[in-house]
């Protein structure tokens, strides 16, 4: 690995398609970059916007959403959710001045093991390329506490 | 504070092989709230689970993180054996040191590391896991069949025998399916519609089964136990009441159509049924191309039907069932005409994909069971070529399974019926089932010529006079090392099965996935391959692989096991990781109830909040992640339990 930068990246998806593709990858033995943790949640409809303003304050150089193909939702349309909250999500990183190739939205199915390698292994160098975002240190000036749920 | 063990599975060498096991309990061991840790060859074994249950006893711990498998894998093991030793299954976390972690990465040390930030992440995650109480909701005590081909017929009476209700839909007139079509059954030879044709009787007859022809399912909704299904039951034109099924009208209607049945070789009349033996035995008319419906002249079977059956008012129905589980067995299509053209299909008449043969040598087929060519002549040579489509990076990677035994079949039925030479164009030989092998033996010794080499492509340019006016199987024969020309009149081409054209919709509709090669995706390849990823659906025969008959039968009554298991027991447990509204925190804005893909969410318009419905809420949490006051908890993945995942493996 020598003095490379190895980005960290969060990898937050659904349990239907994309965990399930990721286990696909495992079951295949295919081989990717050790530089992604996967947080599963039940739907990508579940992504809470501030899981991802989470884990980039946390320190993750990068956020890969992920979830069922748009109509193969296990919840029906979940995703489409997720489809519509991601621009607002982009706009308001671009604002914070996180690059863009630091988040990504992609839908990889059960059957797709091979995506989720090809995207992982995309991401990680196109992560690695961008360097590290320590975002703590850049932003804490402007960003507020990200948990918003009274609920809790 | 918690009381959490941590219990990292070696899974053999799985996973010790690639991650430090030891390392990572070890790791465990010094983070807050762990009272327990420790590694284990086999988690999942009865003394691993031993070893749980009995920690959870001695440590008196109340919550379990296990580091093993895919959740998705062994979650519902260990939940068991949580709850067994006393422990709310619900306090119960995994993380997956495997799928994840060991088998997609090959540094020890980075497997490692990853291996322990997950189950870090996992323990966050356990120490905000709540008790949960799963409800039990009553199954409905009928099951949908879909797909009335030998897999369908097989489920549904299994299930009917067993005294439960059955609704079978077929898109087709008949029930019967692909192997109606089929002429002899390899490798016993025995006539395929004299075992099919008296199960499909028995389906009409059946006092269990209500089936429905000439239909489609259009949508399916509910759950596990409790679905309500749409059918679409085409107009017929025809009073079923009505109709004695003489077939007058399909003599007397003067208007001629390519008959799907007979693969366009034979024709078929507008008001028809699919073959002579067809169940139910009463016709319908296809409007598109009865000439009454077409320009308002004709109805001659109307005039000639004596009980007054014809009924030219009829519409598509919709008929609403209610279902405790379904079964899927949609069957197989065949590959892509257009692809098989290198092959000389489509260009030259006497090349024919396998299931034309089958129809051509049967004795209702359109040459009435004689092996002929186009021209009417018997064939001199026939040359059946293996792996069509199969097997063919440029076509389906998979083999088709049935091919090398129907061509055997093929080879033992054309020299019983003629003198021609057989040629066999193979890459390998597949005869794996029981009495496979014993008639490819057989066939060794009929004189049968079996070549080893593909085909690569059938032309009618003559190079030598031999091969003037006839068709030529250009291979390599790889025994031989050398490139072949062998001039036949027939050729047979053993062409890929194919999931059906319109599978990515019908998966959809029944939430199921689909495999790379579209094939219906199984729950497990090996337990549980006719389950899918929608509990009380499953699956039945070639709609999730390609198989031969005896594989295809055995398949559905294990699907019929499996649904009957279900029904029968009465009651199904229902989602309890569901969401949940905090009154005092709503607003009322009704964003969440635009969100539910369910419709569970109600508005109370007294108290100016939302309450979510628990019976019909599976736990997406879409609604969660949507309400702008944070006032949706989403029990089991709420928001600490999230963030506190994110905060351990990346702070």
């Amino acid at each position: 690995m020598g003095d490379r930068f190895e980005p960290r990246i969060a990898v937050l998806c659904c349990n239907w398609c994309t965990y399930a593709g990721a286990d696909l990858a495992g079951t295949s033995r295919m081989k990717y970059a050790p530089n992604v943790r996967l947080v599963r949640v039940m739907c990508s409809g579940r992504v809470d916007p501030a899981f991802v303003l989470r884990a980039f304050q946390d320190g993750a150089d990068g956020v890969l959403i992920a979830g069922c193909h748009p109509g193969d939702c296990h919840y029906i349309n979940g995703n489409h959710k997720t489809m519509r909250r991601f621009p607002v999500l982009q706009r308001m990183l671009r604002q914070w001045g996180i690059e863009e190739g630091r988040i990504r939205l992609e839908w990889i199915s059960a059957s797709e093991g091979d995506v989720f390698v090809r995207v992982v292994n995309e991401m990680t160098e196109a992560v690695r390329a961008l360097g590290p975002l320590d975002w703590r240190t850049r932003a804490a000036m402007v960003v507020p506490e990200t948990t918003h749920s009274p609920a809790e | 504070m918690a009381r959490i063990g941590v219990f990292v599975c070696h899974c053999g060498t799985n996973i010790a092989g690639v991650v430090d096991v030891a390392r990572v309990a070890e790791a465990a061991r010094g983070w807050p709230d762990v009272v327990f840790a420790t590694d284990y060859k086999f988690m999942c074994s009865d003394p691993g689970q031993a070893l749980v249950k009995d920690t959870i006893v001695r440590e008196n711990l109340d919550r379990v993180v296990v580091a093993a498998c895919s959740p998705r894998m062994h979650e519902p093991t260990f939940r068991k054996a949580c709850a067994m030793a006393g422990l709310n299954p619900f306090l119960f976390e995994m993380a997956n040191i495997r799928e994840h972690c060991s088998w997609v990465h090959e540094d020890r040390e980075e497997a490692t590391r990853k291996a322990i930030d997950l189950t870090r992440a996992a323990v966050a995650k356990a120490r905000l896991l709540e008790p949960l109480q799963s409800r039990t909701v009553p199954v409905t005590q009928k099951v949908l069949v879909v797909g009335g081909g030998v897999a369908g017929i097989q489920a549904a009476l299994d299930m009917a025998n067993a005294g439960l209700k059955v609704v079978m839909v077929e898109r087709r007139q008949s029930i019967g399916g692909r192997m109606a079509q089929l002429d002899k059954t390899f490798p016993t030879l025995d006539c395929s519609a004299c075992i099919l044709t008296p199960k499909m009787v028995q389906v009409a007859q059946h006092p269990n089964i209500t089936l429905h022809t000439y239909s489609e399912v259009e949508q399916v909704r509910g759950f596990v136990g409790n679905f309500s299904v749409t059918i679409r039951r085409k107009a017929r034109f025809v009073r079923e009441d009505v109709c004695t099924a003489c077939g007058v009208c399909i003599e007397k209607c003067p208007k001629k159509v390519d008959s799907e049945f007979e693969e366009g070789l034979g024709k078929r009349k507008a008001i028809y049924r699919d073959f002579p033996q067809a169940v139910p035995g009463r016709p319908v008319i296809d409007r598109e191309h009865c000439t009454y419906f077409q320009n308002g002249k004709c109805r001659i079977c109307e005039k000639f039907c004596e009980p007054g059956a014809i009924f030219w008012d009829d519409q598509d129905a919709l008929i609403e069932e209610q279902v405790g589980a379904i079964v899927v067995a949609t069957g197989y299509d065949l590959l892509e005409p257009d692809r098989l053209r290198p092959w000389g299909y489509g260009r030259y008449p006497d090349v024919m994909t396998g299931i034309e043969f089958e129809r051509i040598n049967n004795a209702t087929g359109p040459t009435g069971g004689r092996i002929v060519c186009k021209d009417g002549r018997e064939p001199q040579a026939v040359a059946i070529l293996h792996c069509i489509g199969s097997r063919d990076r440029n076509h389906r990677h998979y083999c088709s399974r049935v091919c090398c035994m129907y061509a055997l079949k093929f080879a033992h039925l054309i020299r019983e019926k003629t003198t021609a030479t057989v040629y066999n164009f193979y890459i390998d030989m597949r005869a794996f089932g029981k009495g496979y092998e014993e008639f490819y033996d057989r066939l060794l010794h009929e004189g049968v010529k079996f070549i080893r080499g593909k085909a690569a492509c059938v032309t009618d340019e003559a190079m030598t006079p031999e091969e003037q006016g006839r068709l030529v199987v250009v291979a390599e024969a790889t025994t031989l090392g050398e490139v072949i020309r062998v001039p036949v009149d027939m050729v047979i081409l053993a062409s890929a099965i194919t999931p059906q054209r319109d599978a990515p919709e019908v998966a959809r509709r029944f939430g199921m996935g689909l495999s790379p090669d579209q094939f219906f995706l199984e729950k497990h390849p090996k337990l549980e391959p006719f389950g899918t990823a929608t509990d009380g659906v499953f699956l039945a025969g070639a709609c999730q692989s390609p198989k031969d008959i005896p594989d295809t039968v055995a398949h559905a009554a294990a699907a019929a096991s499996t649904a009957m298991s279900l029904v029968f027991r009465g009651i199904v447990e229902v989602e309890a990781q569901t969401a949940e509204v905090d009154a005092e925190a709503c607003s009322g804005c009704k964003v969440c109830q635009d969100a539910c893909p369910y419709g569970a969410i109600s508005f109370l318009a007294d108290r100016k909040v939302a309450e979510v419905n628990g019976g019909l809420c599976k736990g997406c949490g879409t609604c969660v992640a949507t309400c702008p006051s944070g006032a949706i908890r989403g029990k089991g993945f709420t928001d600490a339990q999230v963030l506190s995942q994110i905060d351990a493996l990346f702070a």
